[in-house]
């Protein structure tokens, strides 16, 4: 392996800004005072959790009183979920989903179902859109809550989230919606969009890991997710990660301000990709909508190939990207988002995710075009696949 | 995750392609599971002179079907019969347990390969179409895991 090393995982995480990394250090040493605590060093603590808050609770256009800090994206969906579908049992027992969450819906929905609720999947186009008149259409008198994802984190799709807003709004139903991929990436307000309940995650734009935050409407009825003290009004006891908390204020209130301009440099790189894949490579498909997708997402299969050889692949010329094959995933089914979208399994197996981040340039897609085209062809040289004309065994 | 002789035998494997004419041909694997292995082999008096594979699938995948190849290369036929997929996991140092169904990829071809030389040399009775299905639907036992 050489030294070139290029990261195309964004979607994955982020490293940690220089700048909320020093945000964050004095709350590791010098004020390390418990929140909670009523003398100085106490307060100080608390005081830079509030302007956190109130950093987040911008970046949203919500109240700060909205704003619960969590300890990650997967805590803030469990919490969304089941704390909407447990508070609100006794008005119904129904939940509208889509079949490409996170698994952190997902899995969250499915234990829900073994508690007595019913869940509605709905299905994705073949870009992995769901449309407004679906989710209407799958109301029932008992729907409590609608979930569905801002932008998908394999395929980047972006869903209609204010018209649904607007229908969740309508029919009286809360509305969470798993922003993990798009805070950061995408404007979002919660009151222009009519959400009731966010999650977003501090990693995947450029913050520390293990913090997380839920933005809940006023007014929302739900359950606690941690019993305890009284930390974040009682609804999510535990001693605040004080420093992590810092640094999700930072980086939110830093990606807010350079949307822009970091939209429009991940959006040179993600076209220009595209197109040249499509133009060097044959036998491909984009995964994922081509206009309505995150601003940094590539998403393709490559026929004939597996997913996990083309990454370590990649891996030996320094390039980090990821896949929804099965062998990725430590599992023996390719990604569920690229088989709801209607790949064939062996499709989905040779998919490659390619996330850019704002360290990337054009001389990174060059390099990395140059080490694809001719790792395709080795793979593909290599798999019984590539001529049919032979086996015709399926 | 990778030992590295597995990294060296995907990075570089052994006997990649086809042997043209080749005495027997065997392939196993499904595609929905994610990996198919082909194996070529040339039978002489017995033993194998040469074998080749041409694999779709992940980095265990083509290392074992790498290794495989190497492995039975000299055998006589009762010798690669014998040849496990333990016997390949630890010629490359080891597999990640999630990766063991790759080597018995591999031994399930070295099996279907020499079934086929035996059928086509009246050695088998079993019907050859019959068997190319049973190879391709069956073999990989997805079940096994997780």
């Amino acid at each position: 392996m050489g030294d070139k090393f290029i990261y195309f995982d964004h979607a994955a995480t982020t490293a940690t800004r220089k700048e909320v990394v020093e945000a964050m250090l004095p709350y590791f040493t010098e004020k390390f005072g418990n929140p909670s605590s009523i003398y100085t060093l106490g307060r100080e603590s608390k005081k830079a959790i509030e302007e956190s808050r109130d950093k987040v609770a911008k970046a949203l256009g919500a109240t700060s009183k909205e704003i619960f800090f969590t300890g990650s994206g997967t805590e803030a969906d469990n919490w969304a979920v089941k704390g909407v579908a447990y508070a609100n049992r006794q008005k119904g027992k129904h939940i509208i989903t889509t079949s490409i969450e996170h698994h952190a819906i997902l899995h969250t929905c499915q234990y829900l179902e073994s508690d007595g609720f019913e869940v509605t999947y709905l299905p994705v186009d073949e870009n992995g859109l769901v449309t407004p008149e679906q989710v209407e259409k799958a109301i029932r008198p008992d729907t409590i809550l609608i979930s569905i994802m801002f932008a998908n984190n394999e395929i980047g799709t972006i869903q209609p989230i204010a018209e649904i807003g607007k229908i969740a709004k309508t029919h009286k139903i809360y509305f969470h919606t798993d922003a993990v991929q798009a805070v950061g990436n995408v404007p979002i307000n919660v009151e222009e969009m009519n959400i009731d309940l966010l999650s977003l995650s501090g990693h995947k734009f450029y913050g520390p890991k293990g913090i997380g935050a839920l933005y809940v409407r006023k007014g929302t009825k739900m359950i606690s997710f941690m019993h305890g003290g009284a930390q974040e009004r009682g609804r999510r006891a535990s001693t605040e990660n004080v420093a992590a908390i810092v640094g999700l204020g930072k980086a939110i209130e830093i990606a807010t301000e350079k949307m822009d301009e970091y939209n429009k440099k991940l959006l040179a790189l993600r076209d220009r990709t595209i197109e040249e894949i499509q133009k060097k490579i044959p036998f491909i498909k984009l995964n994922g909508d081509r206009y309505k997708r995150l601003p940094g997402n590539v998403n393709f299969s490559f026929n004939f190939i597996e997913g996990e050889s083309l990454l370590l692949m990649l891996d030996m010329k320094g390039i980090a990207a990821s896949s929804g094959s099965a062998c990725t995933s430590g599992s023996l089914d390719p990604s569920h988002v690229l088989l709801a979208i209607g790949l064939p399994h062996e499709i989905a197996h040779g998919s490659l995710r390619i996330t850019f981040g704002e360290e990337n340039t054009q001389e990174d897609v060059d390099y990395l075009l140059e080490a694809l085209v001719p790792i395709v062809e080795r793979l593909r040289e290599m798999s019984p696949l590539y001529e049919k004309d032979k086996c015709s065994c399926k | 995750m990778y030992s590295e002789k597995v990294m060296d035998h995907f990075m570089n494997p052994r006997n990649v392609g086809e042997i043209e004419n080749a005495d027997g041909v065997g392939q196993v694997g499904n595609p929905k599971c994610g990996d198919i292995m082909r194996m070529y082999l040339k039978i002489e008096d017995g033993i194998i002179k040469d074998a080749k594979f041409k694999t779709f699938g992940c980095g265990a995948a083509v290392a074992t079907s790498s290794m495989a190849t190497e492995l039975v290369v000299g055998k006589t036929l009762d010798e690669a019969l014998k040849v496990t997929n333990a016997a390949v996991a630890e010629a490359l140092d080891g597999l990640p347990p999630v990766k063991m169904h790759c080597s018995n990829l591999a031994e399930e071809a070295i099996k279907a390969a020499i079934e086929d030389y035996m059928r086509k040399n009246g050695l088998l009775t079993e019907e050859n179409s019959e068997a190319c299905s049973r190879r391709c639907d069956d073999i990989h036992r997805i079940d096994d895991e997780d």
